[in-house]
């Protein structure tokens, strides 16, 4: 498992993902490729399933574009731990089934070389020999996230039959 | 205490008493999408096979990001999105050409005040300036509001943002929203509504409005919203819209945070790369030499700024180590600043006109910069690679100041022209 610092502030989706491919590369293997270009040209090639993002404050400012999510989930990525992240970030990592932690104390806690475990029904993460909790997600969001994202909760309540 | 407008237009969407932090489920009045429509078709289509969107009249469809096509890849995308507005009678439909979704959405009259509309572009929070509560989403939730007709909020705590006095020579709406995303950073709104309240309010024009709450989302605010007004049934005259479903908060209502601004002490200010909310002012910079200007785009690209622009420029000469591009909001807005002159004087000045659409905001095409340039530009974000490469700057100004910025080559105050 390797997690990827990037302590600054601000990160946000052209980071994450450049506009220039937005309407060229949808899927999740066309995405990976590009991920966080701009900010760790080595990051595409390192990132593995089940690695983990520590960053700072407001995480994923910036446009609606949800290559970012849709891509580190399509990694496996186990989770974005940070300071706080941006509104639209946030609801599309939710969409995507995309953990996300918003653990200041965590982020502030970490140093280079640290391990870091999550157990998200704990609500807890890891760092090093400290454990933090982090609040649980409202009912409605948790249930977006259990089932794998959005289109996997929708799909699943159309097959149930419950109409939508 | 009274209420917000947030708490107002969600009470009413949800049929019931809402408080900040709550969490509810709301049909939203329209759903807009753009080229990204593509790739929402392809997760319609995997998630319901052959199935109808479950309301076509709430959806709008505009073409603008990447328009013409720039290449096959793009075209694809663009013929997938005009075959499936057919198949499932999507009417609200509009076609390259017609112009930036956040200048189109208006002109078609559907930001009904008092109304509800998302979209999966984060400057959506534009329709603002008509007393929607617009905001952001991905194109996955795009997609399922397509199927479901329906998605969430949590209600948001309010900004209040107190205006007063009137702009200087100069010194125009795009300074004032900069000189605010300055002060509240680029994360400061975060998860929260923004009300822009005071007497300075009613004497802002509609473009001016736009343009402020267009920015909205440059600090990471969920929605930026005006009280519906003259100015804006003025605007609608000639629609079949009208304001009387308007929502304002009460006078006495609750905010996180007020915020107050005398328009008269605003002075020009540029955004420094790569943030938005990096924030000086003009005459900090002035004399930075620039490579390329541009002018337009969902925040300043309509007939007003173009105007503002062309003031300056007429019978001048855009100096000749600066490319200026133009990109106007919309087809209608083109048209009017035509019969004005203004293109005229515009490209007389040495200006390329670009059809209007985004133009090269986001990267993707039409203007995209080489390593080591320098574009000022009049749209919304300077983020690193935002015109296609990551080892140019960008800086973000007023039409007022790109334009006299042109005649030099260089970052100039518009106040040593404009008295």
């Amino acid at each position: 498992m390797n997690v990827f610092h990037y302590p600054q502030s601000d990160i946000n989706t052209d980071l994450l993902f450049p506009g220039k491919y937005t309407y060229t590369c949808s899927t999740g293997p066309e995405i990976i490729e590009h991920l966080l270009e701009d900010l760790d040209p080595s990051f595409a090639g390192a990132v593995q399933s089940g690695d983990i993002i520590i960053a700072g404050e407001n995480f994923g400012c910036g446009s609606s574009r949800e290559h970012p999510s849709l891509g580190l989930k399509h990694i496996g990525l186990k989770a974005v731990i940070a300071s706080s992240f941006a509104r639209i970030f946030y609801r599309s990592a939710i969409n995507q089934g995309l953990l996300l932690i918003q653990s200041p104390e965590a982020v502030e806690y970490y140093s280079e070389g640290d391990v870091v475990a999550v157990d998200p029904a704990a609500g807890e993460v890891r760092v090093g020999d400290r454990v933090f909790s982090f609040p649980s997600l409202p009912d409605e969001m948790l249930e977006i996230l259990k089932d794998g994202g959005l289109l996997s909760h929708i799909k699943k309540q159309y097959t149930r039959g419950d109409g939508v | 205490m009274g209420e917000t407008f947030a708490i107002k237009i969600l009470s009413r969407a949800a049929g019931k008493k809402v408080r900040e932090g709550e969490i509810l489920f709301v049909e939203p009045d329209y759903i807009l999408t753009h080229d990204n429509s593509s790739a929402i078709i392809g997760k319609f289509e995997s998630t319901v096979p052959g199935g109808r969107v479950k309301y076509p009249g709430k959806i709008a469809i505009v073409l603008d990001h990447v328009i013409p096509a720039a290449s096959s890849k793009h075209a694809a995308g663009h013929k997938k999105v005009r075959e499936f507005v057919k198949e499932q009678g999507i009417v609200n439909f509009y076609d390259i050409g017609t112009g930036v979704c956040h200048q189109v959405m208006p002109e078609m009259g559907l930001v009904k005040p008092g109304s509800i509309v998302v979209g999966s572009d984060s400057h959506t929070c534009t329709y603002g300036a008509f007393n929607c509560f617009a905001t952001g989403i991905d194109r996955t939730e795009a997609a399922g509001i397509w199927i479901t007709g329906r998605t969430w909020f949590k209600v948001p705590q309010t900004i209040n943002i107190e205006l007063t006095g009137a702009f200087t020579a100069g010194v125009s709406a795009k300074d004032l929203i900069l000189t605010i995303v300055g002060d509240v950073g680029a994360g400061g709104a975060n998860y929260m509504a923004v009300e822009f309240n005071g007497p300075a309010v009613g004497g802002l024009r509609m473009c001016d409005r736009m343009t402020i709450a267009n920015m909205g989302i440059e600090m990471g605010a969920k929605i930026a919203a005006f009280p519906a007004n003259s100015e804006t049934s003025k605007y609608f005259e000639n629609m079949d819209l009208d304001i009387t479903d308007a929502v304002w908060s009460d006078f006495d209502a609750e905010y996180a945070r007020t915020l107050e601004y005398d328009l008269e002490n605003i002075v020009p200010v540029i955004a420094c790369p790569h943030q938005v909310d990096n924030v000086v002012p003009v005459e900090k910079m002035a004399g930075l030499k620039i490579d390329q200007i541009l002018l337009g785009t969902c925040t300043n690209g309509r007939v007003e700024d173009l105007k503002a622009a062309a003031d300056i420029l007429r019978g001048e000469k855009i100096h000749s180590s600066v490319r200026m591009l133009v990109a106007p909001a919309s087809r209608m807005e083109y048209l009017k600043a035509m019969k004005m002159g203004i293109v005229q004087d515009l490209v007389s000045a040495g200006a390329v006109v670009l059809p209007p659409g985004c133009g090269p905001c986001l990267g993707a095409h039409q203007g995209a910069l080489a390593p080591g340039e320098i574009c000022l530009s009049t749209a919304n974000r300077n983020f690193k690679g935002r015109m296609g490469e990551k080892e140019a700057e960008i800086y973000l100004s007023s039409p007022e100041t790109a334009a006299v910025s042109a005649l030099t080559g260089e970052v100039r105050d518009p106040r040593e022209v404009l008295r």
